[in-house]
């Protein structure tokens, strides 16, 4: 329980300093405020939307600061053209304007053909390329791990291996083996596997320049379909009978029941996509609003109570990153569960 | 009359900023309810107090997640144009 140790004594330190900054965010809003008004509308203005945007989405050029720029690999296909590839870089001028390249047109990372015809697009974006650093990362840990349990057997873990097998452990203890009942061993690399990589995907994008991995709704989706089909193919006789036949209930109950339960079936991993989704760009555009307050008043002040709130709301977002990988992994072992429960009747 | 008001964009905009606000509501009274009864729990049963914590916190996340539906809302709203 050293966690809750931990908090215990981290919310007391958080809250002191979570009001320092709020004083301070507080105090330059009302000092800036009259000189803001006097100072009118010059040059162009700092459209915070427009910022956040930018940073949530995907993307074809990897920004890692101000104007350090890599430009990924673009990969589409056409009936037209067939299969090509090309540096995203060919869609800008010397002097930063978009053009268009060999007969492709490039508006805020959507290409399409000249003709207005649309592609099909396998680029490998910030996040493809953040998915393949996440896998590298996790094969990187995973495999020593594996190595270690396989020389220290029946010997103290020692290395990386001391660090992941509690954490192993707990997910095996604490959130698989409870919910999916005896059957859980066929499940647990997948349940492992989840965890492991929605844990990383999340505090992986909370660096900066990182993309927002877990925060895209297709990548949550491909999660929550996989969790879907897992559920379905080891659904037992019983789930089956219990989501399609409603047993012990009243006829006259059954065409409202019978509906709702094949409804039910398809929301569980719709509410999984969604949750993960929400909670990660949810809490980069928390972050990114605070920081956009110091440009939009245009203040050291402002900007020291901002820096100060987002470093508090960003170890919160490191707490979260853990709770939202245990949820999603807790929710798929008890849909699994669900479906392969044996027969209470 | 009903279509020019249907149609107009500015209402909608306002109904999003409404309904985030009430989904910031509901969200704060159900936190509110689970820390006074773990506070409840807690105080009743200290030595249990670890494990009550770590699970209100768990549930506390799933409706955070809730009230985080509003922020999603209200920025799509905002940045959509028109």
């Amino acid at each position: 329980m050293s966690t809750v140790f931990i908090m215990k004594y981290s919310s007391v330190c958080v809250n002191k300093i979570l009001k320092i900054g709020i004083l301070f965010l507080f105090l330059g809003v009302f000092l800036i405020q009259p000189s803001l008004a006097a100072e009118g509308s010059e040059g162009e203005k700092f459209n915070p939307a427009e910022m956040i945007n930018h940073h949530i989405r995907d993307s074809h050029i990897w920004e890692i600061t101000h104007g350090v720029e890599v430009h990924l690999p673009v990969i589409v296909y056409s009936k037209e053209k067939g299969l090509e590839m090309f540096s995203s870089s060919n869609f800008f001028d010397d002097e930063h304007n978009s053009v268009s390249y060999n007969g492709y047109v490039m508006d805020h990372d959507h290409i399409t053909l000249e003709s207005g015809e649309s592609v099909l697009d396998f680029s490998i974006t910030k996040n493809v390329l953040f998915l393949f650093i996440n896998s590298g990362i996790m094969l990187l840990i995973f495999l020593s791990v594996a190595r270690g349990y396989r020389k220290n057997e029946g010997r103290a873990p020692r290395g990386i291996q001391s660090f992941f097998e509690p954490i192993i452990i707990f997910v095996r203890d604490e959130i698989v083996k409870p919910n999916i009942g005896p059957k859980y061993e066929k499940y647990l690399p997948y349940m492992l596997t989840l965890f492991f990589f929605i844990w990383f995907g999340n505090l992986l994008g909370l660096f900066p320049a990182a993309a927002n991995l877990t925060g895209n709704i297709a990548v949550t989706m491909v999660l929550a379909v996989l969790t879907f089909i897992i559920t379905n193919f080891s659904g037992n006789k019983n789930y089956w009978k219990h989501n399609l036949m409603a047993p012990g209930v009243p006829l006259a109950l059954k065409p409202i029941l019978i509906p709702v339960e094949i409804i039910g079936m398809f929301t569980k991993p719709f509410s999984l996509m969604i949750r993960l989704f929400v909670a990660i760009t949810a809490g980069h555009i928390v972050i990114l609003s605070l920081l956009a307050m110091a440009f939009i008043f245009q203040s050291y002040i402002v900007g020291f109570g901002a820096a100060i709130v987002v470093t508090v709301i960003n170890f919160i977002e490191i707490l979260v990153a853990s709770i939202q990988a245990y949820v999603f992994t807790m929710f798929s072992s008890l849909y699994i569960g669900m479906a392969v429960a044996e027969d209470h009747h | 009359m009903l279509a020019s008001i249907l149609l107009d964009v500015s209402l909608a905009i306002m109904g999003a900023g409404i309904g985030s606000g009430l989904v910031a509501i509901g969200a704060g009274i159900g936190i509110g309810r689970i820390g006074g009864s773990a506070m409840e729990a807690m105080a009743r049963q200290p030595e249990a107090a670890g494990r009550v914590q770590t699970a209100m916190l768990i549930i506390a996340a799933l409706i955070e997640v809730i009230a985080l539906f509003g922020v999603v809302i209200c920025f799509l709203i905002a940045t959509s144009e028109g």
